[in-house]
């Protein structure tokens, strides 16, 4: 394991007399994506804007590569990137004048090869407030990773990004990762976080409700596994078939869902149960828990305290 | 400093690139000019003498006290700010630069104000050019450190509006441009000392036009210097990079301190 680039130690937030962050405790690692989840109104974005020193912490301790980001900002900026949620750039300014302006504050030379492969490319002299959604955020992003950032943090990457852009992100992160880069990612797209993070931490109500890899997160969860089935003539219709194994059933158009604890048990039962009714099969589909269905399972029980 | 230059230019085109900002320091101006010249210097026969520094004074005032205090509550409201402070701009790069492109922007139409009255109007030119650079810049300062100022402290677009006009309106009204200070009822007169437009106005009669001053016209120069200084440094001290500005009223008292030269001024002259 590398060493913790960044530590968040009994961490607390307050807002006059609401506690937004509760005193969380977590480290991130060297050379490491780590996603932060959690719904809205959880405390990532107070974390992460602590960690960037944007905001003072009411209690606990930060460091991001040994430094205070309280206290020692003028040493934290030239070793982090950061993508803003909100736009953060003039209306006037053109992607090469933000791509000038940023480098120079950070006294490193324009990386203009980065707004040709974010395909910003045809929209260099285009003022930003000209630029759709995604080429603002591609744009942000650009100008987060310019002066090769030791920790990069990103706030929702890729909303509001085409397929292909977001896929071209992701190979970005990646690369960013390899050359021994951190990142920090928060986000509200599971499938992201499940794919490219290396751990995950999951905020909820201000406290850290889950912390691992996203095998160890889901892993940890009911254990139900989902089996979704179809036949030709709807026989699985029938409320009053109950299954081995089967914790609880829904139906979702023509499918019948089965949440079952002994996926063997229960497919071979449903495969009995159609060849005694002489009915065909047209789709069975078996999915493990996917991080989404961990996550849901978290805050709802969360919110049902 | 390469920093510091590249965010002068980009800032600088933004003052023509942003309609609202070409109209406030160009267009705005230059229209009320050629109207007041044409028209008042046939109703005022008076006013064809002050046409040169009383149009500059307006064009100042309305780029600066218009001008300046909007943009910096749009940038804080929309999280410029923060990006800005992550990238390590300085709080005193933001202000200066907002304050040194107005100025290079009013410069080119002061020009154009003072090269051309005396050949549309008639009106006479400046007797003595470099004193017309000194008390313009000291204009320009004062009025736009006020424009920082109201911009750093205003909580709102809105609230901007309420404290520009509040400066920007008497100055029209009282400050000089219309009608000379000497003509003023003595109650209004003390109000028009709190006026950067008044000592402007003072200032450019005495030391540039050699029309005469009311008071000491060197005096009205250090007022303006001191409180550009003053405004300038309250500005920086009561910067909030967070997208919302808080403890309004402490800070609107503190801000108030910005009018303490112009008080000093008032029992001065």
């Amino acid at each position: 394991m590398n060493q913790a680039m960044i530590q968040v130690q009994d961490f607390t937030k307050t807002y006059r007399d609401f506690k937004a962050v509760k005193g969380i405790t977590f480290n991130v690692y060297g050379g490491e994506i780590f996603a932060l989840l959690g719904p809205n109104g959880a405390g990532k974005t107070s974390t992460l804007e602590s960690l960037e020193g944007l905001r003072q912490p009411n209690g606990g301790r930060l460091s991001v590569a040994g430094i205070d980001p309280a206290k020692q900002h003028h040493l934290l900026r030239n070793i982090i990137g950061v993508q803003l949620q909100s736009s953060g750039l003039p209306d006037t300014i053109t992607p090469d004048e933000a791509m000038r302006l940023f480098c120079a504050y950070h006294k490193v030379d324009p990386r203009f090869d980065l707004l040709d492969r974010l395909g910003l490319a045809s929209k260099r002299v285009t003022q930003y407030h000209q630029l759709s959604t995604g080429q603002q955020r591609r744009l942000a992003l650009a100008l987060a990773v310019a002066h090769d950032p030791k920790v990069l943090f990103l706030d929702e990457p890729t909303a509001g990004l085409d397929v292909a852009t977001r896929a071209e992100l992701h190979d970005l992160m990646r690369e960013l990762r390899s050359e021994g880069a951190t990142i920090i990612l928060a986000t509200h797209d599971m499938a992201e976080a499940e794919e490219l993070s290396d751990r995950i931490a999951i905020l909820l109500d201000g406290n850290l409700a889950a912390l691992g890899t996203p095998l160890e997160i889901t892993a940890t969860g009911s254990q139900l596994t989902k089996i979704s089935v179809r036949t030709q003539n709807s026989t699985l219709i029938e409320q009053t078939i109950i299954f081995p194994g089967v914790c609880h059933h829904t139906t979702k158009g023509n499918y019948q869902i089965y949440f079952s604890e002994s996926i063997g048990i229960t497919v071979a039962a449903i495969i009995d149960h159609l060849q005694t009714e002489d009915d065909t099969l047209i789709d069975l589909r078996v999915e493990r828990p996917s991080l989404e269905d961990r996550f849901l399972e978290i805050t709802s029980k969360g919110l049902n305290q | 400093m390469n920093a510091f230059i590249q965010h002068f230019a980009f800032e600088f085109r933004t003052g023509i690139r942003n309609k609202t900002l070409l109209l406030l320091n160009y267009l705005f101006p230059l229209g009320f000019y050629l109207m007041m010249g044409f028209i008042m210097a046939e109703i005022n026969p008076i006013f064809q003498d002050v046409l040169v520094p009383a149009m500059t004074t307006f064009a100042i005032l309305t780029a600066t006290l218009l001008g300046i205090p909007d943009p910096l509550v749009n940038a804080r409201e929309r999280g410029i700010y923060r990006s800005y402070k992550i990238a390590g701009v300085p709080t005193f790069s933001i202000l200066l630069i907002s304050i040194m492109t107005t100025m290079v922007h009013l410069a080119i139409m002061g020009l154009i104000i003072a090269s051309t009255a005396p050949l549309l109007f008639d009106a006479p030119s400046p007797v003595n050019w470099i004193n017309f650079t000194v008390v313009f810049i000291s204009l320009a300062f004062a009025s736009a450190g006020l424009g920082v100022l109201i911009g750093v402290i205003s909580s709102s677009s809105r609230i901007t509006v309420l404290w520009s006009q509040a400066v920007f309106l008497p100055s029209m009204l009282i400050g000089g441009l219309m009608f000379p200070f000497s003509l003023l009822p003595t109650a209004a007169q003390k109000i028009a000392l709190m006026l950067p437009a008044t000592h402007a106005m003072n200032a450019f009669n005495g030391l540039a036009m050699n029309s005469g001053s009311d008071f000491n016209p060197w005096i009205s120069v250090w007022i303006l210097l001191l409180g550009g200084v003053a405004a300038l440094g309250l500005a920086v001290y009561l910067f909030k990079w967070d997208n919302q500005n808080t403890n309004h009223r402490t800070r609107t008292f503190l801000a108030i301190l910005a009018l303490m030269p112009y008080v000093m001024g008032l029992l001065i002259a």
